[in-house]
């Protein structure tokens, strides 16, 4: 009887098998086009004359040439580097010392952990607006200073081209530092307990034990807190939005806001286009190896 | 909460106690210091902000910028508040979030237990499409939507959120069906049960964790957006993020500063009220996901 089990496949089966490609198809059309097809789109309108609509007349590099000669491309990307890499050096040193700090069984852990935590539940929208007026130096943080008798207190950076890319840091950094401190905590949980009491039975002071081995065992922590950084500050758009709105004049311009302005209000599209080519090959050059690591890890 | 229970090697003195305390208190002041100052200066007069101190506590309480930010600030050409533009994220974010995290969850389903050739590098490009910048689709998002009829509609905002977030819903259910043992659905097909039913009696009764996760992020995510808003909505679509934009950098009038503040809670309320009621469970599960690197 066992020959009757190679019988021809009946159409329930041929469906069983089909069944989870037909109901995968929709998300995987949908990928293809929104994202792929769509980036290959931009990536062509960046090669065209593109101005308030898309054209499709080809004009090799030119608008890249005309990109890379913009003062202002050149203030946004001079604005991201001094904006992401501080962003993340500080979100990173902040969160790493308050994990530690927490994990030393703190007493109101359960009180404070929610309190770091929730700043990244809201919008940027509402963060710039909170940060917008507690940096305005009339009403904010300055004239309370002074009206507590510190005078001579001046903290205007706000309204200061060359400081107010660094109000956009205090707000990121408030906003996202307490989430970093979440994925180094879920790391030093993770961490075998057994291993640092064998260390200190051997004499190790707990700066050394910190510095040699916990540190080091929270690699992979590093990397996703520096991966989730990195393309949150290639891609910041709101804040900049609701804090400064890019001013004073165009002391806080960043990628992002210049694609918006150059493709919607300037009616440059193929300068705008381009500029989103460069965000996404900045974002690609991150995340392209983490996703391959991440796959093959996976296997 | 169990995290804390466990035994800690690391010893630490009495001094470096003190210090560690101070350290973490002074953080928390720091995270709380922006939101005291919405809620203390968003039941103050005006001429209390303008003419005194942000820091203090109001003299005279008054709920009038709340009812003002609520029913009656310029937004767009007419007076109507936050009111019409909180409703519109509501009836966007709602359907947004419950077809992206069924998809996701189908798509998790299958990406984990009925593989096929080449579905790692579908995973791979669903993964690197979480990360794109959106700035990379707008242009051609923008087009699309006009050819089709959804621009400036909720359900044209719906779409671009559905679509936008399969990758990160498929990503987190794809990695949590990953360790659930595949015996088990095995088993189930031995016994007749087919793609669906598999799915719905086995697949989904597990999902709880993980599906609070997706859900949250989701909701955070698609409420807190700002860039398609303000790309593809207009006054009838406008979601609650670009109407307070909107109402703060208004640059007519006298700055109603209480207003302003009252309409960013107002915008906070809804992920603050989803954070606090089901945060933990959120952050139990970004963990879980994490440790494993």
């Amino acid at each position: 009887m066992a020959r009757s089990d190679r019988a021809p496949q009946d159409l329930r089966t041929v469906l069983q098998n089909w069944l989870p490609k037909i109901v995968l198809s929709p998300s995987l059309a949908a990928m293809l086009i929104f994202v792929y097809g769509f980036i290959a789109y931009t990536i062509y309108l960046s090669f065209t004359g593109s101005k308030m609509l898309p054209s499709y007349d080809l004009v090799g590099f030119e608008n890249y040439a005309r990109l890379f000669g913009l003062s202002a491309w050149t203030t946004a990307l001079i604005n991201l580097a001094i904006f992401a890499t501080l962003y993340i050096v500080i979100c990173i040193v902040i969160g790493l010392v308050l994990a530690i700090f927490l994990d030393q069984k703190i007493r109101g852990e359960g009180m404070l952990r929610p309190i770091y935590l929730y700043p990244m539940a809201l919008s940027f929208i509402v963060t710039g607006t909170a940060w917008k007026w507690l940096l305005d130096p009339g009403i904010g943080l300055e004239n309370t200073m002074h009206l507590w008798g510190w005078e001579s207190f001046e903290f205007g950076w706000i309204k200061d081209r060359d400081m107010a890319i660094y109000t956009l840091v205090i707000a990121a950094v408030w906003q996202s530092s307490g989430f970093v401190m979440a994925m180094f905590l879920a790391g030093l949980r993770g961490i075998d307990n057994e291993m640092l009491k064998a260390a200190q039975i051997d004499g190790a002071s707990n700066w050394n034990l910190y510095r040699r081995i916990v540190i080091p065992l929270l690699r992979p922590a590093f990397l996703s807190a520096f991966v989730i950084l990195a393309h949150l500050a290639i891609k910041s758009y709101d804040l900049v939005i609701a804090l400064t709105g890019g001013g004073p004049g165009r002391a806080t311009e960043l990628p992002a806001t210049f694609m918006y302005s150059y493709t919607f209000t300037r009616n440059q599209m193929g300068v705008g286009a381009a500029s989103a080519v460069i965000m996404l090959m900045g974002i690609a050059a991150i995340m392209v190896p983490y996703v391959y690591a991440e796959l093959k890890e996976q296997k | 909460m169990s995290m804390g229970a466990q035994d800690q090697a690391i010893r630490t003195g009495r001094i470096t106690r003190m210090f560690i305390y101070v350290v973490l208190i002074f953080f928390a002041l720091f995270y709380l210091l922006p939101f005291f100052i919405m809620m203390i200066n968003s039941v103050k007069p005006l001429e209390e902000i303008t003419g005194g101190n942000m820091m203090a506590l109001p003299s005279e309480y008054t709920f009038a910028p709340w009812v003002s930010a609520w029913g009656s600030a310029q937004i767009g050409v007419e007076a109507t508040g936050l009111k019409p533009y909180f409703m519109n994220s509501i009836l966007m974010v709602v359907p947004a979030v419950a077809i992206s995290t069924v998809l996701g969850a189908m798509n998790g389903y299958i990406l984990t237990k009925w593989q096929f050739r080449g579905s790692n590098i579908l995973f791979g490009l669903m993964l690197f499409s979480c990360f794109i910048p959106f700035q990379i689709v707008l242009i051609p998002m923008a087009r699309v939507m006009g050819t089709i009829g959804l621009a400036g509609t909720t359900s044209g905002l719906i779409l671009v959120h559905v679509v936008y977030g399969i990758g990160f819903s498929t990503l987190y259910f794809r990695n949590y069906y990953a360790a659930f043992p595949t015996e088990l659905v095995r088993a189930a097909m031995m016994d007749g049960a087919g793609f669906f039913r598999i799915f719905w009696r086995i697949m989904l009764p597990v999902s709880g964790p993980i599906a609070v996760v997706c859900i949250i992020w989701q909701f955070t995510n698609i409420w807190n957006d700002f860039l398609f808003g303000a790309s593809f909505a207009d006054l009838d679509s406008m979601p609650m993020t670009v109407a307070l934009n909107n109402l703060v950098n208004s640059s007519t009038g006298v700055k109603a500063y209480n207003v302003d503040f009252a309409g960013a809670i107002l915008a906070a309320l809804p992920t603050l009220l989803v954070y606090i009621v089901a945060g933990r469970y959120f952050v139990r599960g970004l963990m879980a996901g994490s440790v494993k690197g």
